[in-house]
């Protein structure tokens, strides 16, 4: 490894404090500061990214690779140690590194959305998201919205509703759809179609995936 | 993909720095990593601009709005402002991709998309925009190629938010370290295939696209962006249009119709807008512009389908920014 590669100590951390706006999800955040310059301040403050901190030549310019390097991944509420290339993709970090292979890649350039995994809490592509550009944020994949013991209500949904065949698709189906209820708990069907418009499902289960997160929304009002 | 080194900046001073041999900026990712996965780039260097913060944001100003080159398709699409105000862009940005892809993919970086003719996108091809003479599209496969204005490339524009910022008169500015800011209409940011086979746009290597300025529409403006997919989703448009109307009463006093899937460089047609100017908007006016549309029309062995369908989108499209017919559940989303 040349000199100039960060040590792991160097490199953002994460922050500490339930989902916050970093990175490029700013659109909550946005609505809520203001658009105003003393709004992007704020944003810095809480990015988790801590840029001054690190030393780097020039000022501003922090180099990584081609050799891999260190990092920690916050996924699913617990952090990762791992070793990254430039190249690696969170998918291939998360599927081919961490093991975590519940993620699906399929078109692996963006079609698809199979390989959906929340950044933030925001539904993105892993297959086309850097591995570190996911560094200092919150990942969340289809093995962080359940227990060994109880699956989230909406994959018990999926179940009921017989809402998948091959499956292919399923886990970036039911992070589509996780990321759709967190924002709209009561959602009609056409927020639906429009939540999984990026899903291709090739089984064509779009009408039961439909069913499946009404049912999970209205299972979960009456809960709450 | 190719290995390569990542200068990660967190200013655009520093990004500007990183600049030269040959690196290539990296933003939201998805279409230079396409790319780079299909082996058409194989860039040493990325320069990551995507946490450079001063880039991302949607600002009011007395002249109109100001975009960071960063903001998202996302963001875009559902600030208010840009909803009322600035109509069709939001529904330009709102409509592109996938919604995962638009909580990716920036602004800057979408009227920055390279072609996406399959010829292109693959490394097996290289073709006239690649330094060689031959175009593969003629004799090929051209279903989704142009149908007017293509000299020797018929590959279409492909970015949805450059039709909307072409009918709202918008400009981009381009930074760069030896000469600071320089204001560009997106009039003349792209450049015909023709006179420059291998340049897309007038930015050079040195510089970065780090606004885009709107001017505040006249009053009485209403405006609507409606894409035609083969597909009702993930897809880029065969058919598109961006509309702007700007209204004395009932009569059209200025008509903006702008087209993306039909050129390789974003356009106006001049002939449908003069079929609107001065009159009432009406299902025969709006029928009229649409036809009007396809003056000069071209298409190729496979691809007449657009020269019915372009005149359809534009004719539904300038109702739907007069208020007069819903959103299009036939139009791609
Ligand atoms: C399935 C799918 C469907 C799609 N459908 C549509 C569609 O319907 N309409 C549409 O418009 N688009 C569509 N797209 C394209 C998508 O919108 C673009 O790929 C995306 O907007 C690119 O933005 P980015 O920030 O990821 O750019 P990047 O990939 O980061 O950059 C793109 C290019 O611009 C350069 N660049 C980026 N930002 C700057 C800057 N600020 N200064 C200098 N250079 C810069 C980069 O070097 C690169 O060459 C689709 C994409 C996919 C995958
Ligand atoms: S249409 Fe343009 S990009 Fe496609 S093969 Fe022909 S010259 Fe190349
Ligand atoms: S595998 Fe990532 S979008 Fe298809
Ligand atoms: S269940 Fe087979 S692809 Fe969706």
């Amino acid at each position: 490894m040349s000199d100039h590669q960060p040590s792991q100590k160097e490199l953002p951390e994460a922050p500490s404090t339930a989902p916050t706006p970093a990175g490029i999800s700013r659109r909550g955040f946005l609505k809520g500061a203001g658009i105003t310059a003393a709004g992007t301040a704020l944003l810095e403050g809480v990015q988790g990214f801590s840029r001054e901190a690190v030393a780097s030549t020039p000022k501003g310019v922090k180099e990584f690779g081609p050799e891999p390097f260190p990092v920690t991944l916050h996924i699913n509420g617990k952090e990762h140690a791992l070793q990254i290339e430039p190249r690696t993709t969170l998918a291939d970090a998360l599927r081919i590194q961490l093991n975590m292979t519940g993620t699906k890649v399929s078109c692996d350039r963006g079609v698809c959305s199979s390989c959906t995994v929340l950044l933030d809490r925001m539904p993105v592509n892993s297959c086309m998201t850097l591995a570190i550009d996911a560094v200092g944020h919150h990942v969340t994949t289809i093995e962080g919205i359940s227990t060994d013991e109880q699956m989230h209500p909406l994959q018990a949904a999926f179940v009921r509703h017989d809402a998948m065949q091959c499956g292919f698709c399923t886990p970036g189906m039911v992070m589509s759809c996780v990321s759709l209820l967190e924002k709209n708990p009561h959602p009609t069907e056409a927020d639906v179609r429009y939540a999984v418009s990026g899903n291709l499902c090739r089984c064509g289960t779009y009408p039961k995936v439909f069913a499946a997160t009404l049912d999970a929304a209205s299972q979960l009002a009456r809960k709450a | 993909m190719n290995s390569f080194t990542l200068a990660d900046c967190s200013t655009v001073e520093a990004a500007l720095s990183q600049l030269k041999d040959g690196a290539i900026v990296k933003a939201g990712g998805v279409d230079l990593l396409d790319r780079m996965k299909n082996g058409t780039d194989t860039p040493t260097r990325l320069v990551n601009i995507r946490n450079i913060s001063t880039l991302r944001g949607i600002h009011s100003t007395p002249q109109g709005l100001t975009i960071g080159a960063l903001t998202t398709l996302a963001e875009v699409a559902d600030d208010p402002t840009i909803r009322t105000q600035y109509t069709l862009l939001a529904d330009a940005c709102g409509h592109a991709a996938t919604p995962h892809i638009r909580n990716m993919a920036t602004l800057g970086g979408n009227l920055l998309q390279q072609l996406q003719c399959w010829y292109y996108r693959s490394a097996e091809f290289q073709c006239l925009r690649k330094g060689k003479e031959l175009c593969f599209a003629f004799s090929g496969l051209n279903q989704y190629h142009a149908i007017m204005d293509y000299g020797g490339c018929p590959s279409v524009a492909p970015s949805s938010g450059a039709v909307a910022l072409l009918a709202l008169d918008a400009s981009v500015e381009l930074t760069s370290a030896a000469k600071g800011k320089r204001i560009v209409t997106i009039r003349d940011f792209y450049l015909q295939p023709d006179a420059n086979p291998h340049r897309f746009h007038v930015m050079a290597a040195d510089e970065l696209l780090t606004a885009i300025h709107i001017p505040k529409p006249a009053p009485g403006t209403r405006s609507a962006y409606q894409k035609y997919g083969e597909k009702e989703s993930h897809d880029w448009a065969i058919a598109d249009a961006g509309i702007l109307l700007e209204m004395d009463s009932n009569l059209c006093r200025r008509a903006v119709v702008a087209m993306g899937a039909a050129s390789p460089v974003v356009r106006r047609s001049h002939e449908a807008e003069a079929a609107l100017t001065g009159k009432p908007i009406t299902h025969e006016t709006a029928r009229a512009a649409g036809q009007a549309s396809m003056t000069g029309a071209m298409p190729l062995s496979m691809n007449a389908y657009k020269v019915q369908l372009f005149p359809v989108a534009i004719y539904r499209t300038i109702l739907l920014a007069a208020g007069q017919m819903d959103r299009d559940p036939s139009a791609a989303g």
